[in-house]
């Protein structure tokens, strides 16, 4: 007594079970992802005031973005291996997509790392400073980044305005300081909206990589007592991870580029 | 004749693949805390639905109590409350509004996500689901534990959060923002915890029992001969993977607002209590009631699709006829499931939406009327010339009928705003609602319990005292909920402990809410019936004399009495329609689906 379909498809859907379980997880996952751009967009459009542009760097961006499409390309490299029924190349192929998996994750914990060493003081005389922490005592603070007083500025870095500001280390007295924060959540909406966005989009990633590193390791011993099974575990795993990477198509330009 | 099923196990372990077979558990883990079996899983989930209906009931009574009698102390439980939950909320065992608050919040939460839903979807879907369209089990039985495991946890979280500091959460089943983060206590972060969990077993339940419908229908089984039940899951089952996602994106970032400090849901200049709040800023209200109503609409057709399921197998069985318009009843079920994604703003017509937006709401909320009562008239017609056997099942099927369309019919004053305005967030809502879901909803669930008893456990339930329970439940449900309605219109307001005395506009009415307390009691006293009924009859009840004692059609009654592991002791083909019932010239007045045509 075995449920149907389990590995050969249904003749009336031309599916198997889990490759339908995986549409359907999908189909809720762009719903996941769909309320939190809907979310995105009804904060921004609502929005008072100037909204952060050019916080995040590009050239970082597009390499992750490299990266994770390079790691879609070996992942099918890897189901076609073993749709011809070459182990080793799916072995080579599915590692590289795990490499490619953990290089994007170090990449992101970089940029993480980043924002949190990021710093925004606003002080009692108007001015606003802000970049990367050098030095914090108990009397003063040291920024390497720039100041204003207008910090209209601050928030469109992609403005000539702002490009004209100076590089600089700023020392700050503490007793000037009104506010300081590193660039967290909390910082302002935009942040809490990568923050979140991305550490979602992380989050899924971290199970492809678990999924992933399983198949390659402990689970491929399934290659050979259930040859067709196994090929099909590796194609739903791809066709998650393409809609990781797809996920990221759209966080790139919505976060990075607008 | 309730056959063993010995013979289909022993065969089950020749087969070459030993890894994907399907063995019969052993053991007592794996037989009932951690078993596969979508039976086993199905009564799981309904024995501990059971259980927080019971619980949320409770909660229900003694708010009832607290605004029949302000300001006085709880009897008997008054001083156990207090030792529980310490003497801030329950000093002298009289309930603070605090305490009411929290009760009402997790009166709504424990109902829709904790008792009816896991029991409509998670008891009825996954025991029934695949025994009617002839498979074995669901498409994936691990995840089918895996769902229930995380729905008994979020539970746990859920029930604890009575006892962390400050209380649980407050601010309603609906949770908005910002009272929700505004108000002091950790429960509200245990509540958003507990519903990650309850939308992630929702999201592998739903998509399970979609995955099985499409994939493991047996020969024979196509779209439009499977019964009306398999499609009302199937829909229901939609709502839920596409409806609950953006509400676990909402929760993930309240999450975010209670713990990181963000301000998704918190505007600028947000004062509490006077004193400008400490937060950053730049969020939107607004943005949480969109994304809860997103899923929160959809959800109440979760709530009433698997239900009129339910009653269309009971009624289309005990009339002996088949149902009247069964491609309607289909047709409609799927229009309902497409229309219920562009309602939700109808519960937010008091936001300060624009006119233009009202419109568009209003509009599809009259709009999706129109497939519900199609449902309710074909049902009704149904009953039309049928020989009815008023049996307990049938008896709650046939009041369903007028208690759903009181419910359905007063929404639609809440449907347009200009009526909305006066009628939002008073009485008026909550009896509506109710009638939809607690002599509606419920009513089907018992209906379904007494239907199905005799397959799950192999012994009827005793009719004399389900009888009992019915008239007792039909009866007091109406005595509290009708006077909700002459309440609501008198301006009395939902969700407050004294039940809003200060913005009464009919004092008068003020009594009712004794009415409703004796109507509460009543009510509990008619589900003792029920309850020593449903526990006596599984070893003392009457033995069933066959499969299929009342003689139904559909496939879940061609399988031995309980199943057995795998379900069916012979491979099901299916050749004809769900509800053959009184065919001429056959000489019984039901056709098996399965049942051979005559060459
Ligand atoms: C066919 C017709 C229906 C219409 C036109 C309708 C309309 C409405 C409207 C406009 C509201 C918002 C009222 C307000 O807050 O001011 C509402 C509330 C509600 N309805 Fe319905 N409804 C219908 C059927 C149902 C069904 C079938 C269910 C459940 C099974 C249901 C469950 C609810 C619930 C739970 C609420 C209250 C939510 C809350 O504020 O806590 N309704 N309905
Ligand atoms: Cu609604």
């Amino acid at each position: 007594m075995q449920i149907p379909y389990t590995s050969k498809p249904r003749p009336d859907t031309g599916l198997y079970n889990a490759k339908v379980g995986l549409w359907l997880f999908l189909a809720s996952e762009v719903m996941l992802f769909g309320g939190l751009f809907s979310a995105y967009i009804l904060l921004r459009t609502g929005h008072e005031g100037p909204w952060p542009r050019g916080w995040l760097s590009v050239p970082i961006g597009t390499f992750n973005t490299m990266v994770l499409i390079s790691s879609s390309i070996s992942a099918t490299m890897a189901w076609a291996a073993c749709k011809m029924g070459q182990f080793n190349r799916f072995k080579m192929f599915h590692g590289i997509t795990l490499l490619l998996a953990i290089l994007f994750l170090g990449v992101k914990s970089f940029e993480y790392r980043d924002k949190l060493t990021h710093y925004w003081v606003e002080t009692k005389s108007g001015v606003v400073a802000d970049g990367h922490l050098v030095k914090k005592t108990d009397t003063e603070v040291v920024l390497h980044g720039v100041r204003t007083s207008d910090a209209a500025v601050l928030y469109d870095r992609t403005s000539a305005d702002y490009k004209k500001l100076h590089h600089e280390e700023i020392t700050i007295p503490t007793a000037d300081i009104k506010k300081i924060s590193n660039y967290q959540p909390k910082l302002n909406i935009y942040l809490s909206l990568y923050w979140c966005i991305t550490g979602l989009h992380a989050l899924h990633l971290i199970g492809g990589i678990l999924v992933f590193g399983y198949l390659w390791g402990p689970g491929s011993s399934m290659w050979n007592r259930d040859r067709e099974r196994f090929t099909n575990r590796i194609e739903i795993a791809g066709l998650y991870w393409h809609f990781v990477d797809l996920v990221w198509v759209f966080v790139f330009p919505v976060l990075y580029l607008f | 004749m309730a056959s063993s099923n010995a013979a289909t196990h022993s065969h089950a372990h020749d087969h070459a693949h030993a890894h994907d077979d399907h063995h019969a558990p052993t053991g007592f883990w794996t037989n009932y805390i951690f078993s596969t079996d979508h039976k086993v899983v199905g009564i799981q989930y309904g024995v501990t639905a059971l259980f927080f209906m019971l619980f949320g009931f409770g909660l229900m009574m003694m708010m009832r109590w607290q605004i029949a009698h302000p300001g006085e102390a709880l009897p008997v439980l008054g001083p156990l409350l207090e030792k529980l939950l310490g003497s801030n909320m329950a000093g002298k065992g009289i309930i603070s509004p605090d305490l009411y608050n929290s009760f009402g919040a997790m009166h709504g939460t424990i109902m829709v996500f904790l008792a009816i839903v896991p029991l409509a979807t998670g008891a009825f879907g996954n025991y029934l689901v695949p025994i009617q369209i002839g498979a074995i089990d669901m498409a994936f039985p691990k995840l089918n534990m895996a769902s229930f495991q995380l729905y008994f946890w979020g539970g746990v979280v859920m029930f604890t959060s009575f006892f962390v500091p400050g209380g649980a959460a407050q601010a309603g089943w609906t949770s908005y923002p910002p009272l929700a983060n505004a108000i002091p206590t950790d429960g509200q972060t245990y509540w958003l915890i507990g519903m990650v969990f309850l939308i992630s077993s929702s999201l592998l339940g739903s998509a399970n029992i979609i995955a099985t419908i499409i994939q493991l229908r047996a020969p024979g089984m196509t779209w439009m001969r499977m019964p009306f039940f398999v499609w009302s899951q199937f829909v229901a089952a939609f709502l839920l993977l596409l409806a609950f996602p953006p509400l676990e994106a909402a929760g993930v970032m309240q999450l975010m607002d209670k713990v990181f400090g963000t301000s998704f849901f918190l505007p600028t200049g947000l004062a509490v209590g006077g004193d400008l709040a400490n937060i950053s800023g730049g969020g939107s209200p607004l943005l949480w009631q969109h994304l809860f109503w997103f899923l929160a609409h959809p959800e109440v057709y979760v709530l009433i699709l698997p239900a009129l399921g339910i009653i269309s197998e009971i009624i289309a069985c005990n009339t002996r006829k088949p149902l009247w318009g069964y491609k309607t009843l289909v047709y409609s079920a799927l229009m309902l499931g497409f229309i219920s994604f562009i309602v939700w703003a109808h519960h937010m017509y008091m936001t300060g939406m624009s006119t233009k937006i009202a419109t568009f709401f209003q509009t599809t909320t009259m709009i999706i009327s129109i497939p519900s009562v199609i449902i309710l008239t074909c049902l009704l017609l149904s009953l039309w010339g049928g020989s009815i056997r008023f049996n307990t099942p049938m008896l709650f099927a046939t009041a369903f009928l007028p208690m759903f369309a009181i419910g359905g019919l007063t929404g639609l004053p809440l449907g347009f705003n200009y009526s909305d305005i006066h009628l939002h967030d008073t009485y008026y809502v909550i009896g509506h609602f109710h009638y939809v879901v607690a002599p509606g909803t419920i009513f089907a669930l018992f209906a379904g319990i007494y239907f199905w008893f005799p397959k799950v456990t192999g012994r009827h339930m005793n009719e004399f005292w389900g009888k009992v329970h019915f008239w007792g439940s039909l009866v007091f449900m109406n005595v509290i909920f009708m006077p909700m309605f002459s309440q609501g219109m008198g301006g009395m307001l939902r969700r407050m402990s004294d039940g809003g005395i200060n913005y009464l506009l009919r004092p008068e009415l003020l009594y009712m809410n004794k009415v409703i307390l004796y109507g509460a009691i009543g009510l509990a006293l008619a589900q003792i019936p029920f309850i020593i009924n449903f526990f006596q009859s599984i070893s003392g009840g009457k033995k069933v004399t066959s499969d299929n004692p009342w003689e139904a059609t559909t496939l879940d009654w061609q399988t031995p009495t309980p199943p057995g592991h795998g379900n069916f002791d012979r491979p099901m083909e299916v050749f004809r329609g769900p509800y053959e019932y009184s065919v001429p010239g056959h000489q019984t007045d039901f056709t098996p689906q399965n049942e051979k045509p005559k060459a």
